[in-house]
């Protein structure tokens, strides 16, 4: 198989000296391998994390369609490297995309492509979204229904929004060749089964292959006490915390509701390592609450389920949806989705 | 030869008028068979056979056919007076054959000319239709003169339709379809006639080919669609089209949807049948058509089928983009690329790997062999990290124990599971995606769910350091094996057997080549210390699970086909490696009450002497560069347990070396007579051979004494016990024991290093 021609009686001797040019040689895929079997499955977080700060990239961001991802809920999934997808026919992609729309709601019916439907689809990058300059492009896809009359707004009603992102994805940048586009976090609102036919469209199109992404309780906390570790001009909303308890009939609900500043009080008053986050600190923040609660309710929150959190940051649900309020801190709490999303990947 | 030879008959027809001309063909036909039959009867002695019987009145019938077919040649004869009668009887002649043996291409030729021109009535045009059956194959020319006979309108619709399911029927036995495929604007008009268009629909549907595909008719097809509706043959030609040129248009089937066409071949079921049987047959000519595009068919039924892995389709797409740049060198040189859709046989993998498309969707490869070979030795990364990509994501959202509701899609999991462990032994080569899978899904596995599954996707974990897989898998797994029924113990030691295997085969293929595509930057001794680690982590299960089980028989069988595997590694693997088992299954194995297990022990025991031995051999061959010498404590070991061996089972003479038990002990225990009770005749496992020897031996003595066995009886008994199927034995002893001739010797010294 190989052309490459080592003399035949010294193999055990150049497999010693592999170890040295293993880097030169390393092909997208030994890296990725080798990222596999370093990674501990059950902790994907490393100890310490950066607190949000305000990116300088989001600047060149649009601030209309910023203003538009804000206060939206948008239900999350991780998607695989998109192969062969090219920034440069983002035309062509909303024709394609368009009558695939088509076609499959009236399953049966063929349809031509280009045709004048009354749906819509636009393709749209979101220039500056991004953590480094090596992350790709952000891009939206909209769907809009075109409605019959000419009276009334030509553009019409946006029927289904996603969009795909990709913040601080160095790690797996690192490991997919140049035919591939990262984009491992994608956010999606709108009716599910325009989801699904979307969904399908790019996996047939781009070999990848999108995956729901739920966030644990574990996860849920780290992003509690780094959304409280920001610094917010104005709170617009109160610190929320959802239990969830496991009973028949029904499960039973606890929410946890304290006001912003008091939160911040007591994450100032555990935290030590200025502008990160670290386990200890985590652990130790949700400690203090559970036992506020105990004194007061004598239940042990530990012991059951956190499903929900929201700040005036952004607020997350288990089930992976998000709803992202601050303007200031939204690259920050999407790079640690997209951390997430990666870790789904891999 | 014999189409030829009918050529000559027709244009003999031709030539010369109706009356005289009868008798001259079959004049000269006679001749042509007496030579056959002169030849026939040299071959065979001139014994006259019922063969040769057979094939004379099968000769007459050919002869009457072709007068017959001269007949409708020649079109209807006004003047004649018994004109129905004649008709009848050469249409009856021309089905008869038709039916039977099928029609010559010339005689095709001849009658679909006449079917079409409409010299005859329709009914007589009809038959002649139907009965349009060819013996092997049909000329594309055929085809092409009928073709122009229907724009001459002589023809009625209902022959249209007729000859349209006629063209569908037998288009595999067309010999080209290149002259035809130029006529497909005349076809694709023919859409138009709404009687026509299923028909001509299908017809399309086999003759479509990617240049046929151009917008005025992707158009055309979806007006034709506004105005008759959801027609399940126009849905068949637009997806055709789609799959071609997937830009052009877009179609989405209902699923299940599975049948487009009306079966038009009923009307030849049982001639389309005996066609394809001559054809099969050992002429090269016909094998070529069947391996032609008669099987494309089913590939493209698959539009709708609905599963997890993705269903096999070009990458036509990507395609498309690409050629608006680069369009005009590719024009050129005319390198089309292959479609993976005509892809039926390895042969055809191998002319066209070079420019083959590859899927769209990675995922496919996994139901299809040929592309497993084709990823297998493909070079391009980014194929194997879309099939990685897709695996690890699809497995891992699949997985039925890791989300609480999906424990309803079990048995859709298993098959997946399944279908990849099928493709992992095809390839013999795990994949990275279920390495990595098993190691995130592991911690929340209930050792149940797809149990089978699972630990055969354990076996095929690909080689690494031990170290790494310890902590990510089998310190799992150990848990789940020892608070598990001893069939789950069984079963992870057979995984594990497995792997090694696998693993064993991987290196010893990695070792002869050089260490360019191997995915571990590992040493020689680095890959040899993970196999030794593996070994005794499995040593270490297997002594465990011997005291938790209670020294079950059941689950020794098993460790010892484990180490069946282990003790042959330096001879069958070329690997400098030896590893002994643990005394925690020695000395189980060794006082076992199991015959089999004893003799799986002396065979294991034989094998690691020959692997020693080699591995001895070699190291003072190789003095110079001594790269693996095994520890002496590996001779030791090995050493200790021969003894302890040959001590209980030859030389009666157990626990003085090797393994030391105290006098007292026994004493107290109340065997003081303990020496020989351990030796071939009085092992627990296999006293009762040597009852049943002294039984066949002495049947009339009415007092057994087995302790009677011994001096020339010792040796008998031996070779009785090796007749007996111990063959463990037999081998331990040949190459352990000196036997000498000379009976009474019992203190035979083993051998020792």
């Amino acid at each position: 198989m190989d052309s490459y021609d080592a003399p035949q009686s010294t193999p055990r001797q150049s497999a010693s000296s592999r170890p040295e040019n293993c880097f030169i040689g390393a092909t997208p895929l030994q890296k990725r391998l080798e990222s596999v079997r370093k990674q501990t499955p059950f902790v994907p977080t490393p100890p310490r994390r950066k607190i949000p700060q305000c990116s300088q990239l989001q600047e060149d961001v649009d601030p209309q369609k910023v203003a538009f991802l804000l206060h939206k809920q948008w239900t999350l999934y991780s998607l695989t490297p998109l192969y062969k997808f090219s920034y440069t026919h983002l035309k062509e992609y909303s024709r394609l995309l368009s009558a695939f729309i088509v076609a499959e709601k009236q399953k049966g019916l063929a349809v031509e492509v280009g045709e004048d439907f009354n749906i819509k689809v636009i393709f749209s990058t979101l220039l500056g979204m991004k953590g480094t300059q090596k992350d790709s492009e952000a891009f939206l896809v909209q769907i809009l229904s075109k409605s019959q009359l000419p009276s009334e707004n030509r553009e019409g009603k946006v029927l289904w929004t996603g969009w795909f992102c990709c913040i601080f994805g160095d790690s797996l940048l690192e490991t997919v060749s140049e035919d591939f586009t990262c984009l491992p976090l994608f956010l999606a609102n709108g009716a599910e089964s325009n989801t699904a036919i979307i969904g399908t469209w790019f996996e047939k199109t781009f070999d990848c292959n999108f995956s729901p992404l739920a966030i644990n309780a574990f996860n849920l906390s780290w992003m509690a006490a780094m959304w409280t570790a920001c610094k917010m001009d104005r709170y617009m909303a109160a610190t929320e915390f959802l239990w969830s308890v496991p009973c028949s009939p029904q499960s039973l609900d606890i929410s946890y509701a304290i006001h912003p500043e008091d939160a911040k009080a007591l994450w100032d008053s555990v935290h030590k390592t200025p502008g990160e986050v670290t386990q200890e600190e985590v652990d130790l923040f949700m400690d203090c609450l559970y036992s506020h609660f105990h004194r007061h309710f004598k239940i042990h929150l530990s012991a059951t389920r956190l499903v929900r959190v929201s700040t005036s940051v952004a607020s997350a649900h288990t089930d992976g949806r998000i709803k992202i309020l601050c303007h200031k801190y939204l690259i920050g709490v999407l790079a640690y989705l997209t951390e997430l999303a990666i870790f789904q990947i891999e | 030869m014999l189409p030829q030879k009918r050529v000559k008959n027709s244009q003999a027809q031709n030539n010369t008028s109706q009356g005289s001309n009868s008798r001259q063909t079959k004049l000269s036909a006679w001749r042509e068979k007496q030579d056959q039959s002169d030849s026939k009867s040299i071959s065979k002695h001139g014994q006259k056979s019922p063969v040769e019987d057979y094939e004379h009145a099968d000769d007459q019938a050919e002869d009457t056919l072709q007068i017959a077919v001269g007949y409708f040649e020649k079109g209807p004869i006004k003047t004649s007076q018994n004109k129905g009668k004649t008709l009848e009887k050469h249409l009856k002649t021309v089905e008869d054959v038709a039916w039977k043996n099928g029609l010559a291409p010339e005689e095709i030729d001849i009658l679909l000319n006449v079917a079409l021109s409409g010299k005859f009535g329709n009914a007589i045009n009809t038959r002649l239709l139907k009965c349009m059956i060819p013996a092997t194959l049909i000329l594309e020319d055929s085809v092409v003169k009928a073709v122009s006979w229907l724009c001459v309108g002589k023809c009625s619709g209902s022959i249209k339709v007729l000859f349209y399911r006629w063209l569908v029927a037998m288009f595999d036995f067309i010999d080209h379809k290149e002259q035809i495929n130029l006529l497909y604007g005349f076809f694709f008009a023919s859409l138009q006639d709404d009687a026509l268009c299923p028909y001509v629909c299908h017809f399309l549907y086999l003759l479509t080919k990617k240049e046929n595909v151009k917008p005025f008719r992707v158009r055309k097809l979806l007006d034709l669609q506004a105005k008759m509706g959801m027609q399940p043959h126009l849905q068949a030609l637009l997806s055709l089209y789609k799959f071609f040129v997937p830009a052009l248009i877009s179609v989405s089937l209902p699923v299940r949807k599975k049948i487009y066409f009306k079966n038009s071949e009923n009307l030849w079921k049982m001639a389309l049948i005996a066609v394809r049987q001559r054809n099969q047959g050992p002429s090269p000519e016909p094998l070529k058509l069947m391996l032609g595009p008669a099987n494309v068919r089913s590939l493209k039924r698959k539009c709708s089928s609905h599963s997890l892995i993705p269903v096999l389709n070009s990458n036509s797409y990507t395609e498309q983009c690409g050629k608006k740049e680069i369009s005009l060198s590719d024009c050129l040189s005319n390198t089309g690329s292959f479609p993976l859709e005509q892809l039926q046989s390895f042969p055809q993998l191998l002319q066209n790997i070079h420019r083959l498309e590859v899927p769209s969707q990675m995922g496919s490869v996994l139901n299809n062999s040929l592309l497993l070979h084709y990823i297998n030795c493909v070079r391009d990364e980014s194929i194997l990290l879309r099939l990685y990509y897709w695996l690890s994501q699809t497995l891992q959202e699949e997985c039925v124990w890791s989300k609480v509701n999906n424990y309803d899609r079990g048995k859709e999991f298993a098959n997946f599971l399944d279908t990849i462990i099928r493709a992992e032994s095809f390839l013999q080569e795990g994949f990275y995606s279920c390495e990595a899978f098993l190691y995130k899904s592991i911690p929340l596995w209930d050792g149940f769910s797809c149990r089978s599954q699972f630990l055969q996707l354990v076996s095929w974990i690909p080689f690494s350091s031990f170290s790494e897989v310890k902590p990510l898998l089998l310190d799992h797994l150990a848990q789940l094996f020892f608070t598990s029924t001893i069939y789950f113990k069984c079963s992870v030691l057979h995984s594990l057997k497995e792997l090694l295997q696998n693993w064993l085969l991987w290196l010893s293929m990695d070792i002869h080549k050089p260490m360019m595509n191997s995915p571990l930057e590992t040493t020689l001794g680095g890959s040899m210390n993970s196999l030794s680690k593996l070994i005794d982590y499995v040593g270490w299960l297997s002594t465990i699970a011997m005291r938790l089980e209670g020294n079950s028989i059941f689950l020794l069988h098993f460790i010892l086909d484990f180490y069946e595997k282990v003790c042959d590694i330096y001879i069958n693997y070329d690997l400098p490696l030896v590893v002994l088992f643990p005394p925690g299954v020695f000395y189980p194995a060794l006082l076992s009450l199991d015959t089999t297990v004893l003799n799986q022990l002396c065979y294991i025991m034989h094998r690691y002497r020959k692997n020693l031995s080699a591995a001895k051999k070699n190291e003072l061959q190789q003095k110079a560069k001594p790269q693996f010498s095994f520890s002496s404590k590996t001779y030791e070991e090995f050493n200790h347990y021969l003894i302890a061996m040959v001590g209980c089972l030859w030389t009666s003479k157990p626990f003085e070396k090797g393994i030391c038990i105290d006098p007292q002990i026994l004493e107290k225990a109340g065997v003081a007579e303990y020496k020989s009770s351990l030796n071939l005749v009085h092992h627990p496992s296999l006293l009762s051979y040597a009852v049943s020897f002294l039984l066949q031996e002495s049947p009339e003595e009415g007092t057994l004494n087995v302790s009677s066995i011994r001096g020339k009886k010792w040796n008998w008994y031996l070779d009785y016990l090796f007749s007996e199927g111990l063959q463990g034995l037999q081998l331990f002893i040949r190459s352990n024991i000196h036997r000498s001739s000379i009976p009474l010797i019992r203190e035979h010294i083993p051998q020792q290093y």
